[in-house]
């Protein structure tokens, strides 16, 4: 719940990962892995944000409804990057009508 | 009168608004506003995000040559001193849920210090884009031959992210300057914290959007020829 006190040791223990995960992506991005450099980049991104609302933002002490509000905007961010995406990708895919 | 559950949890707890059942009720109801906030400001960032991405789509090479001009360096530096305030912050947060008020304030001033620290490192690397005429419009000079119409793109919508970042920066300043003033007055309580929890919340959204900001406009590029 959210009177729940969360232990020092676990903010530390995520401050320390986050850390790291800081220096693996700094040093993975000086590696060519082609397009999986911004895979890898946007995969660590993720991760440390998840942890960050996870044990910072205490969302898993938190009601349900808490992150059933915080799906609820990740869903309409992904409906924007989406269906701009379907516009953007595909329109090379028929001739110009005009 | 028979007196409800209601009344006596109303009678025991001063700080308890009319409306809400329980102390508890009422610190989840701040935490839900202030996370619907968030969410828009997740959409608000996120149009930027997404103009980044389609134009990066559109200009990869040129922004790939633009991004080199990242100081990498600074940029870890300023993640981990993020990073480090966030640290701080939550554990501002702890210390004003367990009653420790000195702890409190030292805990909101070393947060302060750390973001004023990131702001001045943002400060050194705008000074130096502004010294390469990196700054969109007339002045912007690149080197001949390279595409220098997609690397003002990739400047204007650099210098628009990072600068509405560090507003909010700004922006979380005022608000720990608020809180240490009001723990200075003694205004918290293990039950009464909830303007050290909501903030620390913004302060938390904040450092989230450094961590996507950080690879995707000084990592990614690195390789592309």
């Amino acid at each position: 719940m959210s009177d729940h006190v969360v232990s020092p040791k676990i903010y530390l223990g995520v401050f320390l990962t986050l850390l790291v995960m800081t220096a693996i992506t700094t040093v993975v991005s000086g590696i060519d892995l082609g397009p999986w450099n911004t895979v890898v980049a946007l995969g660590i991104a993720v991760f440390k944000a998840t942890l960050v609302v996870l044990f910072f933002m205490h969302v898993k002490y938190s009601p349900r409804l808490t992150a059933t509000v915080i799906g609820g905007g990740i869903f309409w961010l992904l409906i924007l990057i989406v269906l701009t995406f379907s516009d953007f990708a595909t329109r090379g895919w028929l001739p110009s009508l005009v | 009168m028979a007196e409800t559950p209601a009344l006596a949890a109303h009678a025991a707890e001063p700080g308890l608004q009319h409306q809400f059942e329980s102390m508890e009720q009422q610190k989840e109801a701040s935490s839900l506003g202030m996370w619907i906030f968030l969410v828009t400001e997740i959409l608000f960032f996120g149009g930027l995000f997404l103009t980044y991405t389609i134009y990066r789509w559109e200009n990869a090479r040129a922004f790939a040559h633009a991004s080199r001009h990242m100081d990498i360096a600074l940029g870890t530096i300023n993640t981990a001193v993020l990073i480090f305030s966030s640290l701080t912050m939550a554990m501002a947060v702890h210390s004003a849920a367990t009653n420790r008020r000195r702890l409190l304030i030292g805990f909101l001033i070393a947060t302060m210090i750390l973001g004023g620290s990131f702001l001045g490192i943002k400060a050194v690397e705008y000074t130096d884009h502004i010294q390469h005429h990196l700054f969109p419009g007339p002045g912007f000079r690149y080197p001949a031959g390279a595409d220098a119409r997609g690397a003002q793109l990739f400047f204007s919508l650099y210098f628009a992210m990072t600068g509405l970042h560090a507003l909010h920066m700004v922006i979380g300043l005022g608000i720990l300057t608020t809180l240490v003033v009001m723990a200075r007055r003694g205004r918290f309580t293990p039950e009464y914290s909830t303007p050290v929890e909501v903030s620390g919340l913004y302060w938390h959204f904040v450092d989230i959007v450094w961590i996507f900001l950080f690879p995707l406009l000084y990592l990614i590029g690195r390789h592309l020829r």
